[in-house]
């Protein structure tokens, strides 16, 4: 079995990527910090023909979803960024992108992340969401054009 | 892409390596890992320095490949192998005062797992040969209790999971010729040097 050490090298970019992308930037780093303690714990038990990129994927939406349930109960401690349509960028942060993200149904952003930012064909998206690989596409497909009408920057 | 490049930041390289570091130490508290290592410099080239929660376990020199030490280490303990520094700090300092010539035994609590059986017990005997003095392979023979399994001997130092802790660099050929080593003829010559210093 390949040491989990190559699993983290190989997985880390593209992991805080899909958590920033459920989670915005504030609870991206607990939620990867999360994924990998929980696959860590997992990983001797992992098959060995699994798509490790889907099976982090899932563990990372399942994470994202926990942490957003937590911390909506809690009191923001600090206030939303301020949106500055001259200066869409605060901190090296495209405010933008997350708000555009947010705009989409649950099935959507997953297919875009899964799919757009994970690189998974739509047969294993269709996993994560449940459906057909079609439906899967449709709602990636959909989630791009939704986003390309919000988020002008958008691929 | 630029879904992707919006979701980057200039400093995500640095940020990782925080965040790598930061899930070692929750593995760690938690007992999650089978093998933290790391490596270390040293007059015989770079060491790979491995341990488990019972002790170091292996010690590797670069020519045998890091890569495929830690394949092997992921087989043969288990694949819940992180680079993490903290757990191997006490060896890492030992090591660095040996190779000062400031310490002549290792005080190291070890894990003798990978090595079985007459093998075990030759690299169990290595540290009876004192510092700065050698043995024949037929004399290690003898004191691991086999004394016409000399070839025996050569294998198990050959496969000696912990070189330089367990100073199988000190067993020569009865003739005084330096016999094989596993970190290659040159990183033996530079160990009994250093002692002889």
């Amino acid at each position: 079995m390949t040491p989990f050490e190559q699993v983290v090298a190989d997985h880390s970019v593209t992991v805080l990527r899909v958590c920033r992308a459920l989670t915005g930037p504030d609870l991206a780093d607990d939620a990867w910090s999360e994924t990998f303690l929980s696959a860590l714990t997992a990983y001797p038990c992992l098959p060995a023909e699994a798509n490790v990129t889907a099976w982090l994927v899932t563990i990372a939406k399942r994470k994202c979803i926990d942490l957003l349930r937590r911390s909506s109960r809690q009191i923001p401690t600090h206030p939303l960024p301020e949106r500055r349509s001259t200066d869409p960028e605060i901190g090296g942060w495209t405010y933008d992108l997350h708000e555009a993200l947010g705009a989409l149904t649950d099935r959507q952003r997953t297919a875009v992340v899964a799919h757009h930012l994970a690189g998974l064909p739509y047969s294993e998206v269709a996993d994560l969401l449940g459906g057909t690989p079609a439906a899967a596409r449709r709602a990636g497909a959909d989630g791009i054009a939704k986003l390309r009408t919000i988020y002008k920057e958008t691929p | 892409m630029r879904l992707t490049r919006a979701l980057d930041r200039p400093d995500d390289d640095a940020h990782l390596a925080d965040l790598h570091a930061h899930l070692a130490q929750r593995a760690e508290q938690d007992q999650l890992l089978d093998v933290s290592y790391r490596t270390v410099a040293s007059p015989v080239g770079e060491l790979l320095l491995a341990t488990t929660q019972v002790g170091l376990v292996r010690v590797a020199f670069a020519r045998e490949d890091f890569d495929q030490v830690l394949s092997l280490l992921a087989d043969r303990v288990g694949p819940r192998i992180l680079a993490h520094v903290a757990p191997l700090d006490a060896a890492a300092r030992e090591l660095e005062e040996y190779f000062t010539g400031q310490r002549r035994r290792f005080d190291l609590p070890l894990d003798l797992r990978l090595t079985h059986g007459f093998r075990r017990r030759v690299v169990e005997q290595l540290p009876t040969i004192d510092y700065g003095s050698t043995a024949s392979y037929a004399e290690m023979a003898r004191r691991a209790g086999s004394e016409r399994a000399v070839r025996a001997v050569g294998s198990a130092c050959a496969t000696n999971p912990l070189p330089v802790v367990l100073p199988c660099h000190r067993v020569l050929r009865t003739d005084g010729s330096l016999g094989g080593y596993l970190g290659g003829p040159e990183a033996k010559r530079t160990l009994l040097a250093l002692e002889a210093a």
